[in-house]
């Protein structure tokens, strides 16, 4: 378990990050969302140690963070970055031993790696004539090399193409379910919502939401219904406990305050005449986020 | 976990000096320019060789009574002919440079005759000199001097700014390409810095212990040898003193370096460094002969590792001094080490605009 405890930090004189306190659990993908200068740079630098906190603590299971322990995670930056001109199997080796693996244990399992990946063609050619997304791929290869203990990735999933997505999301997948923690960033909500466990939610440098998938969903995703009757419906409308959001003759959407506003429409609409269809809207990820920034 | 060992400082350092090694080895730019480095010394060790050897021998010709007084004359080739004519003859087709024929009006008995120059070495050769005494006598050769300054002064230099723009172009490269993340969340900024110090000093001294190998080589091949005995002592020096001034260069370049966050930036951002490593190089050729000048770089530590060889093969420096001086040059390199990747570790993670000194040093 990695946690964050009421982390602070300044850039000359600007507030970035206002008591920044989540937690990140093994075994489970923890979606990190913001909008552009929300913190999550800041707040991945500074549990990477790569930044220090003004205040604050970043402990796993209690203990606060050391190189040490840092040397076992896997980072991928925000920004991009190989050396250009090394291969990619002889850089992704070098940092795997930088990290502390042995000679043939870095061969190993840069090997793997790549080959899962879909790199393993690749692996003796110079990081700079890759396209970008290949660039990407190895990018994400040069983060698990070292088999982390945690995973700290920023915006894994930019600049790849639907396949390597897919890809992507199966190696991090396979490493939350060793019982990685895994946090990644995303401004693609709707791989953040296929993917994640958890979700953490920042706005201006304040937690905003953070928490199971579930758990969100139950707090901020306001009840939402949609009905339709056989006969027109206007009379919805003034219902106690009840928001209409559109209404079109016969089909009517809806918030309820309550369960059992929602029930009680029903309950009216079928002694008018009858109901073809009544359904619970699930929030989207994109609908709990705005709610959540508003 | 057998896979995994954890890595100590020394490792880590290895680890990066043993990559800047590769990648730049791996240069075809490097090795080109190294090879004509080396060609040169070579061809100018040869060449100077070459020259001492056949500027020895004046040929001439000789008749009569003059052939004796010309054998015994050191350092001509004298060719014996019959006749004047014969001599005169022997000048035109060039074949000796002069003739020498007996005179009875000249005061040593002999004249010479030469096609259109007066052959000013010979006429030296003849000509009776009177007994000089120096009080002073110097004991190296101004030309020597001169030759010794000129190497120091290029190999310090040549070294200095090849490595150091490597290590300059080397931190910008991970700060361009943002690999400097990824490192500084593995290894100690410190163990980054060292490993690039490190590594690039291991291939400048390299690159100074081939050279010095061939030059010496050069010289005893071409029967030289007496010149590289009187280098010898001020060449010990020359290494000592450039490993340390090195380290401190390098360490210089890689916090000046760290300041800027592209390639094109690097060249004005080092600047003040480049010109700490030129300006030893200029005082040293123009100021070799001038002793108050030299004792000043000896102890500078920016010139010493130029100023005190040169001091040394002069003769003009005391056994301690050298001593005295690398004490000053070890306190200075240690002292700019701490401030140097304190700079480093403030400016690699501030990319865009460059990055104020001030802000660098601070916290």
């Amino acid at each position: 378990m990695l946690e964050l405890v009421n982390v602070n930090r300044s850039f000359g004189g600007t507030r970035v990050l206002r008591d920044v306190t989540f937690s990140i659990a093994p075994g489970r993908m923890t979606g990190f969302v913001g909008a552009n200068g929300a913190g999550k740079t800041t707040t991945m630098r500074i549990i990477l140690g790569v930044l220090s906190a003004d205040s604050g603590t970043v402990t796993r299971d209690g203990r606060p963070l050391e190189t040490a322990d840092r040397r076992r995670f896997g980072y991928m930056p925000e920004e991009r970055g190989l050396y250009p001109k090394m291969k990619v199997a002889e850089q992704i080796v070098y940092l795997a031993r930088l990290h502390g693996l042995t000679p043939a244990a870095a061969q190993r399992n840069t090997a793997t790696l790549l080959d899962q990946l879909g790199l393993g063609e690749r692996a003796d050619t110079s990081v700079e004539s890759l396209s970008l997304g290949n660039q990407q791929r190895a990018q994400i290869a040069a983060a698990l090399v070292h088999d982390p203990e945690i995973l700290v990735l920023d915006e894994p999933f930019s600049g790849l193409d639907p396949i390597a997505v897919e890809t992507v999301q199966g190696v991090l997948k396979e490493r939350a379910t060793r019982g990685v923690p895994v946090l990644f960033s995303s401004h693609q909500l709707d791989i953040v919502e296929r993917l994640c466990d958890d979700l953490v939610v920042i706005a201006e440098g304040a937690i905003r939401a953070s928490g199971s998938r579930e758990k969100l969903r139950a707090e901020f995703g306001e009840s939402r219904y949609e009905l339709e009757a056989t006969t027109d419906i206007a009379w919805a409308r003034g219902t106690p406990g009840i928001e209409v959001e559109a209404l079109d003759g016969a089909t009517v959407s809806f918030r309820a305050d309550t369960a059992d506003a929602a029930q009680n429409l029903l309950r009216a609409a079928l002694e008018r005449g009858g109901v073809t269809r009544f359904t619970p809207q699930e929030p989207s990820l994109a609908q709990i986020f705005h709610e959540v920034i508003q | 976990m057998t896979d995994y060992k954890e890595p100590s400082f020394a490792n880590s350092v290895t680890l990066v000096a043993t990559r800047e090694i590769r990648m730049k080895l791996r240069s075809k730019a490097f090795l080109i320019s190294t090879g004509i480095l080396m060609l040169a010394v070579l061809a100018s060790v040869l060449v100077g060789g070459l020259l001492s050897a056949t500027t020895s021998k004046t040929d001439v010709a000789a008749t009569g009574a003059a052939v004796t007084f010309a054998e015994a004359i050191p350092g001509l080739n004298v060719t014996a002919v019959d006749s004047v004519d014969a001599a005169k003859k022997l000048v035109r087709e060039g074949t000796v440079e002069a003739a020498i024929i007996p005179a009875e009006d000249s005061g040593i008995g002999v004249s010479v005759i030469a096609l259109d120059t007066v052959p000013q070495s010979l006429v030296a050769q003849l000509s009776t000199s009177p007994k000089v005494e120096l009080l002073d006598p110097s004991a190296v050769n101004p030309v020597l001097a001169y030759f010794a300054a000129i190497a120091f002064g290029i190999v310090f230099f040549m070294s200095a700014m090849t490595f150091g723009t490597t290590i300059a172009q080397s931190v910008v490269e991970e700060k361009q390409t943002r690999i400097v993340e990824i490192l500084m969340s593995t290894i100690s900024v410190r163990a980054l810095m060292a490993g690039k110090v490190i590594g690039n000093s291991i291939l400048a001294f390299a690159q100074i212990a081939v050279i010095a190998g061939l030059a010496a080589i050069g010289l005893t091949l071409t029967g030289q040898s007496s010149l590289l005995a009187s280098f010898g002592p001020s060449i010990a020096w020359f290494v000592v003193f450039f490993v340390f001034g090195f380290v401190m260069i390098a360490a210089l370049y890689a916090a000046t370096a760290s300041l800027v966050s592209r390639q094109e930036d690097v060249g004005s951002a080092t600047s003040p460094v480049m010109i700490l490593v030129m300006l030893p190089y200029i005082l040293v050729i123009a100021f070799n002969d001038n002793p108050l000048v030299l004792a000043i770089m000896s102890y500078v530590p920016f010139s010493a590792p130029v100023g005190m060889p040169m001091r040394v093969f002069l003769g003009e420096a005391a056994w301690w001094e050298p001593l005295l001086s690398l004490a000053v040059l070890l306190v200075t390199t240690a002292a700019v080490i701490v401030l140097g990747s304190r700079i480093y570790s403030n400016a690699l993670l501030r990319t865009g605009a460059r990055v104020k000194l001030s802000e660098a040093l601070a916290r």
